[in-house]
């Protein structure tokens, strides 16, 4: 499992880098953040929740079963407060979402 | 003189900052955010108004640590009708008697205490109707703990006497005469070598993942079930400084989904799936229940031709499918994507599989020896969380509670000790005697620095030699490979390759300081290792199958080893030492130096 970062959306605001629990995410001198060491990743998806323009998504290595599709996170605005919406980019091009309540506790 | 000139000195571009605080908290993870919090609010006496906290975390506190993903139950809670007393007797029955009450029972008697210090910091706990909480099994609330860490983060960046250092790594306590007095330190990300002097010090780097081959040695090797990035520091600087530590030999191997090396709890907990061969007998029942029994039958069921293994799932409701598609991207999103992708958990069962063994203190019970207050045996150095050992299944009220313990000490200590007043005691011979030997230190650590990022083409790499370690210890200290099991002729090859490997970090080569932090972090496994292999080759029984699957000797010995297994390393050795149980119900124990 690793993540990619879309070097179009990202404005290099350097939070990702910030919060990587292994600092594996750098700042190149265009300003853009990238995965310097892609291996290393944990999966934790921190850096996913913290982009605030939603440029980093994640993908299963398909070492681990991966089929080629990506997800990431975006905020959105629910009737009481913000709302976390994962989209969920299948390969076959299909898109699918989940939304979560942050306030709401798992049922499991 | 040319040939001085043209070597570019590391050393000179690295700038020295030297730090004076009273107390130091090493890791910003689950236990130490929280010794911070504690220890903020507690003051120093002698007319001191607040004493200086320092805490210092290679990442960022707000997501480093076990937390980072974040977590989906407090699974260490003292439901309505339960007492402390039952927790202690789970945790002790899960290993197998091979525990210490006295730590159990502090910790467990302030579960409910700091769950409602999170809640009141903004932890989403799930309610009934009458407000209560609701449970899960005996132990267990539920939460949605994804922002669990940043909860404790922002709580910490709130406390105006505590100051935080992110993105700097500590790899050396400084020791003298068996009393702490600071640590050593680098910037990965800003050239600065840190000499950080404390009147106390709290370990709270976690345990070790990363020591043997993991499941997946490939582009996914970091999708483990412990974070990859707690490589055993704490264990290691205490190994080598002399601190006594126990039950190395008791590892941590998870039972977690296959591939994604999610949790499992959760669909045995949480919709009641049972363990399934491949012929769809339930076989858990046959091995028992236990955290290491759940894995030994998975892996002998496997052995004798029933696998793969699965949880069952097949046929669970569509609104319990969501709410587990749900619960799992609070905490493990790679499950959900997988489901997603390969097929949803009401269609086809979950395949399970154990991990590579992990050194943990706070699921197993390896790591520094301390008292009740967690005092480790070396003066003024207090250890909570995943690096202190003798408490299993702390989880993270468990962790927070230590922390809460370790501040508490370290404050009382840091008051009864030291005159607020004056930097250093003794007479000025001795100060001046003390600042030479620390300029010394700081000096031979930068020398060592500078060595690696100025020494050019080593043969081997600190990834290739990683690989080497996980390769010796899979196969000849119980991993994956053999089924967890390993024999005293194993280990003893297993520590040869070890020590061959050791052998060959002085030659590593870095090219910016986050290399060499992995050149330490390689070093601290490769220390931990050592250990880990006594401490296995030490206890001549199979107490605790998979965990410690003793092949040479298959049986329980409850004459002999009804003990807790100890080291302390003395002259380059490590130096064994059986310990007799704590008594039943004790709650307080004191080091006898």
């Amino acid at each position: 499992m690793s993540i990619i970062i879309d070097q179009g959306k990202c404005i290099g605001c350097s939070r990702c880098h910030d919060v990587c629990p292994g600092t594996l995410i750098k700042i190149n001198e265009n300003k853009k953040a990238f995965i310097k060491y892609p291996k290393d990743c944990w999966g934790c998806t921190s850096c996913i929740k913290e982009c605030p323009v939603h440029a980093i998504s994640f993908f299963l290595g398909e070492d681990i079963g991966g089929k080629g599709s990506k997800v990431h996170t975006e905020k959105i605005k629910g009737e009481k407060n913000d709302i976390v919406r994962w989209i969920f980019e299948l390969n076959d091009g299909s898109v699918k979402t989940i939304d979560i309540d942050p306030k709401e506790s798992n049922k499991y | 003189m040319h040939k001085k000139a043209s070597i570019p000195t590391y050393y000179q571009q690295m700038n020295i900052e030297k730090i004076k605080t009273d107390l130091l908290i090493i890791g910003g993870g689950t236990a130490g955010c929280y010794a911070a919090i504690t220890a903020s609010t507690l003051g120093a006496a002698k007319d001191v108004a607040d004493i200086k906290i320092l805490v210092v975390e290679k990442a960022n506190i707000k997501r480093s640590g076990c937390l980072a993903a974040g977590v989906n139950a407090l699974n260490a809670y003292i439901t309505e009708g339960r007492t402390p007393k039952d927790y202690v007797e789970y945790a002790k029955k899960d290993a197998d008697g091979i525990v210490r009450e006295d730590l159990l029972y502090s910790i467990s008697e302030k579960f409910n205490e700091v769950t409602a210090h999170l809640e009141k910091l903004g932890l989403v706990i799930l309610k009934d109707k009458d407000g209560k909480y609701v449970t899960r099994g005996n132990r267990n609330i539920k939460i949605n703990g994804e922002n669990i860490k940043p909860i404790l983060a922002n709580a910490v960046k709130k406390l105006p006497n505590v100051t935080v250092l992110n993105h700097v790594n500590i790899f050396d306590f400084s020791v003298h005469n068996n009393k702490i007095d600071g640590a050593y330190g680098f910037g990965i990300e800003n050239d600065t070598f840190y000499a950080i002097e404390a009147r106390a010090v709290i370990i709270a780097t976690g345990g070790a993942a990363g020591l043997y081959r993991p499941n997946n040695p490939g582009f996914s090797r970091h999708k483990m079930w412990y974070p990859p990035f707690n490589t055993g520091a704490g264990y290691a600087m205490g190994i080598r400084h002399g601190a006594e530590m126990t039950t190395f030999e008791m590892r941590f191997i998870a039972l977690r989904c296959k591939d994604t090396i999610a949790p499992t709890g959760t669909l045995a907990q949480g919709v009641g799936a049972k363990q399934i061969n491949s012929l769809g007998e339930v076989y858990e029942t046959k091995y028992g229940i236990s955290t290491s029994e759940r894995v030994y039958g998975t892996v002998a069921e496997n052995l004798e031709g029933r696998g793969p293994c699965y949880l069952r799932t097949v046929g669970i409701t569509s609104a319990q499918e969501e709410s587990l598609l749900k619960a799992y991207l609070n905490m493990a999103p790679s499950q959900t994507i997988r489901w997603i992708e390969n097929g949803t958990p009401s269609k086809a069962n979950v395949e399970i599989e154990g991990t590579e063994p992990y050194i943990v203190g706070g699921h197993t019970a390896s790591g520094y020896w301390v008292d009740t207050k967690r005092a480790t045996t070396i003066d003024g150095l207090y250890a909570a969380g995943d690096v202190a050992g003798g408490c299993p299944q702390k989880y993270v009220t468990g962790a927070l509670a230590e922390g809460e313990i370790a501040a508490k000490s370290a404050v009382e200590y840091i008051n009864a000790t030291v005159d607020c007043h004056a930097p250093l005691q003794g007479s000025r011979n001795d100060v001046e005697t003390e600042a030479t030997i620390k300029e010394a230190e700081i000096a031979s650590h930068v020398a060592e620095i500078e060595t690696y990022l100025s020494q050019k083409n080593s043969l081997y790499t600190t990834e290739q030699l990683e690989e080497a370690m996980q390769i010796a210890m899979d196969e000849y200290a119980g991993g994956i490979t053999t089924g967890y099991g390993y024999t005293e002729k194993q280990l003893n090859i297993a520590k040869e390759k070890i020590d061959e490997i050791e052998s060959l970090t002085g030659k590593l080569s870095a090219t910016d300081l986050q290399e060499v932090m992995y050149i330490y972090e390689l070093k601290e496994r490769l220390t931990v290792c050592k250990s880990v292999i006594a401490h296995l080759a030490a206890r001549h029984e199979t107490r605790w199958h998979s965990f410690a699957e003793n092949t040479d000797y298959p049986e329980k010995d409850n004459e002999h080893f009804r003990k807790y297994v100890n080291s302390r390393l003395e002259n380059g050795k490590i130096k064994i030492i059986l310990r007799e149980l704590t008594a039943e119900g004790q709650k307080n124990y004191e080091h006898h130096h």
